[in-house]
């Protein structure tokens, strides 16, 4: 049967630290932080962590940055561009998945903002979730342009702007991994579903004018795991941070599916 | 199988090449229940009585019998394609779950068949007293 209870080293058990602000200020938050480190042996904990938020940027990555550069230097977590374009600091936010940068402290619920790593992932330390699986998935859809027929010499292949709109919203996935790690269905068969990332990726290339592996590209989709355990939950759609819709994708490769056969 | 890299273990045993068929099939026997259950509920509520000779008398004709046949067909025939989606969803074991599937598929066709037998007794046996 699916695993229902969690294995026993990721159960949360003792009381983690607690660090006060020493701020005099009057408007204080305390941030609920997810703490693992495998190499420790103990198990997780949860410290919290209260923040002075008149001297913290506006997002939830402020808030981070500032207690890993002035309380707590252990904190580990992945960030780069700070601006919602890498999708590195994919995370679980006050119940919800999103990303740190461009969630906004004042947006999540009033009381402690409890922050714990993409669910269902195995963790490699703190809020840093192991994606090796999730990129495989990736690698294995070929996203990339294939074709028979040969480059034009000297120029680029083209495309009318009508089918460049087609993969308006598709291009804008950052692989952030909200979405997959927010699907039921993925919790539950990631070993062999690909997951709504990485099939609204696997639509960005069957919706693609210059493509011509089509009929390839459905055939390696077509199977009763890979593609067809989404029962559009419609988790990806409500949690992605850029606003895509891969649930909207996923029925659009079923569709291609089935007008194949009848 | 390539068990031994990450990209092996996601390319598996590779694509079964199945489940559109099944996947649609799940919405057309989701339509056909729609419709012939909407006929079943408008059918027996324009019933005169309910009585259980009225009923009998009714499933006599044709116009009653095959249509309500139709939907025993495509009731279970639809509870048959849901459930092994959940079965699959969620017994991961390979025995468990070949053993459940049977049981699915042993229940489904026999109790469709139980029905479709009884409405054939009906539809064909003598008037009730």
């Amino acid at each position: 049967m699916a695993e229902f209870s969690l294995p026993k080293n990721s159960k949360i058990k003792s009381r983690g630290q607690s660090y006060k602000s020493t701020s005099e200020g009057k408007n204080k938050r305390t941030f609920k932080v997810y703490r693992y480190d495998p190499d420790s042996g103990e198990n997780p904990r949860y410290d919290r962590y209260e923040l002075d938020l008149d001297q913290t940027g506006p997002m939830v990555l402020d808030a981070l940055i500032k207690i890993k550069n002035e309380v707590d230097p252990t904190l580990t977590f992945r960030r780069s561009c700070r601006e919602g374009i890498c999708g590195s600091c994919a995370m679980n936010m006050d119940g919800k998945n999103g990303l740190a940068c461009t969630t906004s402290i004042e947006d999540c619920k009033g009381g402690e903002l409890q922050i714990t790593p993409l669910p269902h992932q195995e963790v490699v330390k703190d809020l840093v979730p192991d994606l090796t699986h999730f990129y495989a998935q990736y690698a294995s859809i070929k996203p990339w342009l294939q074709t028979a027929t040969p480059a034009p010499a000297g120029k680029e292949r083209l495309q009318s702007p009508e089918d460049r709109e087609k993969l308006d919203g598709l291009y804008e996935c950052i692989l952030c991994a909200c979405c997959s790690t927010s699907c039921p269905s993925y919790w539950w068969n990631s070993d062999r579903f690909l997951g709504p990332a990485i099939l609204l990726q696997a639509y960005r290339w069957l919706a693609d004018s210059r493509d011509e592996m089509t009929g390839e590209r459905l055939d390696e989709l077509e199977d009763p795991f890979r593609l067809y355990r989404c029962h559009t939950i419609m988790n990806c759609a409500n949690t992605c941070p850029k606003g895509l819709n891969p649930a909207k994708a996923i029925a659009e490769i079923k569709k291609m599916q089935v007008e194949r056969a009848v | 199988m390539g068990t031994g890299t990450s990209l092996g273990r996601v390319r598996g045993l590779g694509s079964a090449h199945s489940g559109s068929h099944h996947w649609w099939l799940q919405r057309v026997t989701a339509a056909s229940n729609l419709v012939l259950l909407i006929w079943f509920v408008v059918s027996i509520a324009r019933l005169p009585v309910l009585d259980h000779q009225a009923v009998v008398l009714w499933l006599k004709s044709p116009l009653a019998a095959v249509p309500l046949l139709l939907l025993v067909i495509s009731v279970f025939w639809h509870l048959r394609l849901g459930l092994q989606v959940f079965i699959e969803d969620y017994v991961h074991e390979e025995g468990g779950k070949i053993a459940l599937l049977l049981l699915l598929n042993a229940y489904a066709i026999g109790a469709a068949t139980l029905c479709v037998f009884s409405i054939l007794k009906i539809a064909f046996g003598g008037v009730p007293a």
